[in-house]
C-alpha cells in the first residue's frame, strides 16, 4: 500500500465549492530512463486517478510517463449531499488503491 | 527550472539571524531565494511530498524492532521528546567518542538499545524516521551543540570546506561563502546551511539526507562525482569531519564551471 495524503474538508455548507488536494507516494518511472546498468527501467506509472462523490465521479484524470513522482492532484468539488468520497488510482503493474472520506452537508 | 531546483524541508529548520562568517551578510535560509509558489508548496504539509516519509517515519517510530522495543518505548511521544533534538546535530557521542549526525545517533540508538541491525543510510526506512524526527524541529533555530570535544572536528571541516580539492579546483567556501545569491547554471546558490535536512528535492523526485548533496553536484549539471575530491576526503579520513560546516559539494561538471569562471572574470 501507498502511502496518501488527502486533504478533503469533514463538513461543508450545501452547494459550497470545496478543494480536495490528493497526494500520492508512486515512483511514476517514465519507462524511457536506463537504470545503473544501462538497461531501460521498465515503466510504472499510474494511469488513472478518479474521485467517486456517493458513487457518482465528479473527477478523473489520466497521467502519463511526463508527471512526476509521488503525484499531487488538486480539484473543486461542490457539495451536494453527505455521504462519502473515494479515491482511486489505478496504474501499471496492477497497481490499484482506493482511500475514502466522508462528508457531512449542513 | 525553479521547479526543478527547488528543495522541499521537512525538518524545515529556520536558519539562526546571526552574521555569516565570511560574507557578512545576514544568515539566511536557502527557503528565501525559493519562488513563492514553491515556498507554498513546502508549508503546506498535504502538498509538500517530503510529508509522505514523515508519515512513515511515524509508523516507524511506533514500530517495535528487535526483541520489544520501538522508538516511543523509551522516547514516548516524539512531538515532545524530539523536540529542537535534531536542531544540534551532529553532537559528540561519549561512547563512541567521536561526533555523530542523526543518521549515526538512529543506528547507535538501533544497535545499543533495540539490539537490531542498522539501517543503511539513505534507505527509505531511515529517512522516514530523519524526516519524522527532524520534523518536531520544525521552525526552531539550529542550535549546534556546546560539547567541547566537538572543536577538533570542527576546525578540520572548516579546513575542508575552505580546501581547494577536485578536478575543478574548487573549495565549498568558493562558492557559498563568497557567492551565495549568484545565479550558477540556473540556480541560485545559497549560503551553506544545513537547516531543513532531510530534505525533498523536486530534482531527485525523492528525499534525500545531508549526506546526497555533499557528494554530488547540484548545480542541475547531472549526477557527475568529482572522483578526486571524494578520494581527497576519503584520505583524510574525512568520514566524520562532516561536522561543522556542511555545504553541497563544490565538485562540479566542467560546463558548469566554465559558466562560473566566466561570471566571476
Amino acid at each position: 500500500m501507498a502511502r496518501t495524503l488527502i486533504h478533503a474538508p469533514k463538513s461543508a455548507r450545501k452547494g459550497e465549492v470545496m478543494e480536495i488536494r490528493t497526494l500520492i507516494a508512486h515512483p511514476m518511472e517514465t519507462g524511457y530512463r536506463a537504470g545503473a546498468d544501462g538497461r531501460t527501467l521498465p515503466r510504472d506509472i499510474i494511469r488513472r486517478f478518479s474521485c467517486r462523490y456517493n458513487g457518482e465521479v465528479v473527477f478523473s484524470a489520466d497521467l502519463y510517463p511526463a508527471i512526476s513522482a509521488n503525484p499531487y492532484l488538486a480539484f473543486n468539488v461542490v457539495a451536494e449531499a453527505s455521504g462519502s468520497m473515494s479515491f482511486t488510482w489505478e496504474g501499471d503493474n496492477g497497481f490499484a488503491q482506493t482511500e475514502s472520506a466522508t462528508l457531512t452537508v449542513t | 527550472m525553479t521547479l526543478r531546483a527547488a528543495w522541499l524541508a521537512t525538518g524545515a529548520l529556520a536558519c539562526a539571524v546571526a552574521s555569516a562568517q565570511n560574507s557578512g551578510e545576514a544568515r539566511r535560509s536557502g527557503f528565501d531565494t525559493m519562488s513563492p509558489r514553491i515556498q507554498a508548496m513546502q508549508r503546506d504539509d498535504q502538498q509538500n511530498p517530503g510529508m509522505l516519509w514523515v508519515a512513515d517515519g511515524e509508523v516507524l517510530w511506533n514500530k517495535i524492532f528487535g526483541i520489544s522495543f520501538s522508538c516511543a518505548s523509551c522516547h514516548g511521544d516524539a512531538k515532545k521528546s524530539m523536540r529542537g533534538v535534531a536542531a544540534h546535530y551532529p553532537d559528540w557521542d561519549p561512547i563512541e567518542k567521536k561526533p555523530v549526525d542523526l543518521t549515526q545517533r538512529i543506528n547507535l540508538c538501533r544497535t545499543r538499545h533495540q539490539l537490531v541491525l542498522p539501517l543503511p543510510p539513505e534507505s527509505e526506512e531511515m529517512l522516514g524516521l530523519e524526516a519524522y524526527v527532524a520534523n518536531q524541529s520544525r521552525g526552531l533555530p539550529l542550535a549546534p551543540s556546546t560539547a567541547p570535544e566537538l572543536t577538533a572536528a570542527r576546525e578540520r571541516g572548516r579546513q575542508l570546506y575552505e580546501q581547494r580539492i577536485g578536478q575543478l579546483n574548487l573549495s565549498c567556501a568558493l562558492c557559498h561563502d563568497k557567492l551565495p545569491g549568484h545565479v550558477l547554471a540556473g540556480a541560485t546558490i545559497p549560503q551553506g546551511h544545513v537547516n531543513g535536512y532531510p530534505t525533498y528535492r523536486l530534482e531527485w523526485q525523492g528525499l534525500g539526507s545531508l549526506q546526497r548533496p555533499r557528494r554530488l553536484p547540484v548545480l542541475g549539471a547531472g549526477e557527475q562525482h568529482d572522483r578526486r575530491a571524494l578520494r581527497v576526503e576519503r584520505r583524510a579520513g574525512a568520514r566524520h569531519e562532516r561536522v561543522a560546516r556542511i555545504s553541497s559539494s563544490a565538485a562540479t561538471a566542467q560546463g558548469v564551471c566554465r559558466v562560473l569562471i566566466t561570471r566571476i572574470s
